[in-house]
């Protein structure tokens, strides 16, 4: 297969998976359900394998329409296909991150409810995701990404009956939405000014705008361009202001907050900007917005991780802490490093939350750390796979982590070295965020695997409340099933190795050359020094992020081994900790302001809007005039033909009159 | 002097007779025959005064067929008036307002 038949290949199979199973899923039960989809992702797979080979190593490149959707006047816009080195590197996370997720799917899902409903929306999202990536216009990729969107909302609602679930996927919704309206507004610029979506001829275009203003202000029009579709970065990938939706994204099942809210879909807003590099280039003042939200992101929200109990709540605020890494790269200009740490990223973040999930399957659903404790030597093959889930994510090297988070607090320094606005901070908090990340990830890995037995307690309390003999709990937990190990297994290999392999490529390299460039200082720096793993390993220890790393991971261990020494410190910086418990009161800015000012709004609109001036008066209104109208012209027809006759009689001589006085005058 | 005017406006004042006995009248159906006879009646006095002062016979012969059919007309107008009275028992004007809508 070559060209585009292995193109749709890749797009189709994923969505013809997802109609037959979410039409007939019930009906089809559950094996042939899951055998169906992961047959659907796995072709992709595979064929993504294919592309990747035959971009890197045959150049084969491809940016062409499919299909024309619409045309308005000479204007076309057109459902299209750009393969080149960014997308096949993209292709190759999604449908393996994807298909693990799947595999893992059906020993977490195994008991229940909606078996074939999850299969069928994980593969819709695989669908939209490849849409996304593949796209060669802004068009196609706003569908990909509300496509992303609409099954993250499902998703995260998936336990439909669970209050909070449903509030959690309602705030994700209307939080992106706030991003989409920044989006939109970006694109909607794009179009005026460039007068076309394609991003060829956008990016041709684009250059000669660099004096242009936009109408009766003094502001750039590509600062403006670039800050709007940040925001729709921002509510995607979940970057400050719009990030509280993620950590509550959390309600849905585990399988999907590894693939939709680690993995992939809250990097396409970071893969957006390195796709629309071009663009971002040409205006440093959007390249600092966007340093300051990733690293409120990377430090100040990553410090949230230290204080929560919920497992999976850690690995999310370690999420956007990592998702601000990877804007403060794409800030500091070096969009390929982004990249670079993205794909790691989704490797060992994808692992740890399916390694987060195995936890919770052998503790029954239960999630909080503080009832954990000890559980290595029951579950080994988790154990270690989340330790070097960990490693990789604290950047300890050789693990993946390292090389991409070494690379971009080396992009931050040189950033700040040329004097980009908010390098400095930039730098301070990729420094400060590696301490941070080591802390949490261990603290988690202490507080889950070692230590005391806490779950024991826990146990003999549910027993009391009637659970069986199977969730009461004397049994000691047990390792989860193979199809979840298994892609433990099969991701901690990327993690520990990818950044081995991608080093040599992203940084320098030619895997995302033609797609993503990088602004011009981190290209120079680049070339004038070689990086090789082992140079930089070697390297690595004469600078401080290690050090900070393990220093993290040290004091984690401390607080782990002094019992009720984490209580005293928390007693000292109640203030802080206080802050960080309301997570700095963003949920109740929100919540207690923004929300009822919303509501107030549409309130507002609807009593007088609506209800007075739209069914009132207009629509009502018009009715009531017609009725009155009838009701005096309906005197006419009494029904007496003396009446009539003298109203014809009267018609006779209205008109008699009207003629003669034509005739006469 | 009687001159063409005067048998005119006495002609014209027949036929307001006939209307106003058509409009006015609130009681009788039998009223309203009466007043559209007196209207054809007006109508023919116009005829054969204009015959009559231009000295053409053409509007005398017409008045025999106007007559004609006004015999016919109030024949037709009694023979419905007879069957109303069988259905409804009365012939008033103010019960007869079937035509409403």
């Amino acid at each position: 297969m070559v060209g585009t038949s292995l193109y749709l290949t890749i797009i189709l199979a994923p969505l013809i998976a997802s109609v037959i199973v979410g039409i007939f899923g019930v009906k089809l039960g559950k094996k042939p359900s899951h055998t169906l989809t992961i047959l659907g992702v796995l072709i992709s797979t595979v064929c993504s394998y294919i592309v990747l080979y035959q971009v890197q190593l045959e150049h084969i490149t491809y940016n062409g329409p499919l299909y024309t959707w619409l045309t308005v006047g000479s204007q076309t816009f057109s459902v299209g296909i750009l393969i080149d080195t960014l997308t096949s590197i993209m292709l190759v996370v999604v449908t393996s991150v994807s298909l693990m997720v799947h595999i893992y799917t059906i020993g977490y899902m195994a008991e229940e409810d909606g078996y074939e409903r999850f299969f069928s929306y994980i593969s819709l999202f695989t669908f939209m995701m490849i849409i996304l990536v593949m796209s060669n216009n802004f068009m196609q990729l706003f569908f990909g990404w509300e496509g992303v969107g609409l099954v993250s909302y499902l998703l995260i609602g998936f336990y439909y009956k669970r209050e909070s679930a449903i509030f959690a996927n309602l705030k994700a919704f209307l939080i992106n939405r706030i991003g989409d309206l920044g989006f939109l507004l970006g694109i909607g610029l794009v179009f005026a000014y460039c007068g076309s979506l394609n991003y060829v001829d956008v990016f041709a275009k684009v250059s000669s705008l660099t004096q242009v203003m936009l109408p009766c202000t003094d502001w750039n029009i590509i600062t403006v361009m670039c800050i709007l579709l940040f925001i729709g970065a921002m509510g995607k990938s979940a970057q400050f202001p719009l990030h509280v939706w993620l950590p509550d994204s959390m309600e849905g099942p585990t399988p999907i907050s590894a693939l939709i809210h680690a993995a992939t879909m809250v990097t396409a807003g970071i893969f957006m900007v390195a796709r629309l590099s071009p663009m971002f280039n040409l205006s440093e003042t959007a390249l600092s917005v966007i340093i300051y939200a990733g690293g409120i992101n990377c430090f100040f929200l990553g410090i949230l991780g230290i204080i929560q109990t919920d497992i999976k709540r850690v690995v999310a605020y370690s999420t956007l802490s990592q998702l601000g890494y990877m804007a403060v790269a794409l800030g500091c200009g070096s969009y390929s490093v982004a990249i670079f740490h993205l794909m790691t990223h989704a490797f060992f973040k994808g692992l740890l939350f399916l390694a987060a999930g195995s936890v919770i399957l052998a503790m029954h659903h239960e999630q909080d750390m503080r009832k954990m404790g000890g559980l290595a030597k029951y579950m080994p093959i988790t154990y270690i796979t989340m330790l070097l889930g960990s490693l990789a994510l604290a950047g300890i090297p050789p693990f993946a982590g390292f090389f991409s988070k070494d690379m971009i607090i080396t992009s931050a320094v040189v950033a700040y070295q040329h004097g980009l606005p908010g390098g400095a901070f930039a730098v301070f908090t990729v420094y400060a965020s590696v301490f941070v990340t080591a802390l949490y990830s261990f603290r988690l890995i202490f507080m889950t695997f070692h230590g005391k037995e806490r779950f024991r307690d826990i146990h003999d309390d549910h027993s009391h409340h009637g659970h069986d003999e199977h969730h009461g709990g004397h049994t000691n937990p047990k390792e989860s099933p193979f199809v979840v190990t298994l892609p433990l297994i099969l991701m901690a290999i990327p993690s520990v190795i990818i950044g081995w392999l991608g080093l040599k490529l992203f940084v320098g390299g030619a895997i995302l050359d033609g797609s993503v460039f990088n602004i011009s200082w981190i290209t120079q720096r680049f070339a004038e020094e070689t990086i090789t793993p082992i140079n930089m390993i070697i390297d690595s220890f004469k600078e401080p992020p290690v050090y900070l790393a393990l220093a993290g991971i040290i004091v984690a261990f401390v607080f782990h081994k002094v019992d009720g020494l984490s209580q005293k410190f928390v007693n000292i910086i109640k203030p802080v900790y206080n802050l960080l418990d309301k997570k700095y009161y963003m949920d109740d800015l929100y919540i207690k302001l923004f929300a009822p000012f919303g509501r107030g709004i549409g309130k507002f609109l609807w009593t007088i809007g609506d209800m007075v001036i739209i069914d009132g008066l207009i629509v009502n209104g018009s009715a009531k005039v017609v009725e009155w109208y009838s009701r005096v012209f309906r005197k006419l027809q009494s029904g007496y033909v003396n009446s009539y006759a003298t109203f014809m009689v009267l018609g006779v001589i209205i008109l008699l009159t009207f003629c003669t006085s034509l005739i006469f005058s | 002097m009687i001159g063409m005017t005067h048998f005119l406006i006495l002609s014209a004042i027949l036929f307001a007779i006939a209307v106003m006995g058509i409009f006015l009248n609130r009681k009788n159906i039998i009223v309203v025959l009466m007043s559209i006879e007196l209207m054809l009646l007006a109508v023919n006095f116009n005829f054969i005064t204009f015959s009559s002062f231009l000295h053409n016979i053409a509007g005398q012969i017409f008045v025999f067929f106007t007559l004609t059919v006004a015999a016919a007309e109030s024949a037709i107008g009694l023979a419905i008036l007879i069957i109303l009275f069988r259905n409804l028992r009365s012939i008033n004007v103010q019960d007869m307002d079937k035509l409403q809508g």
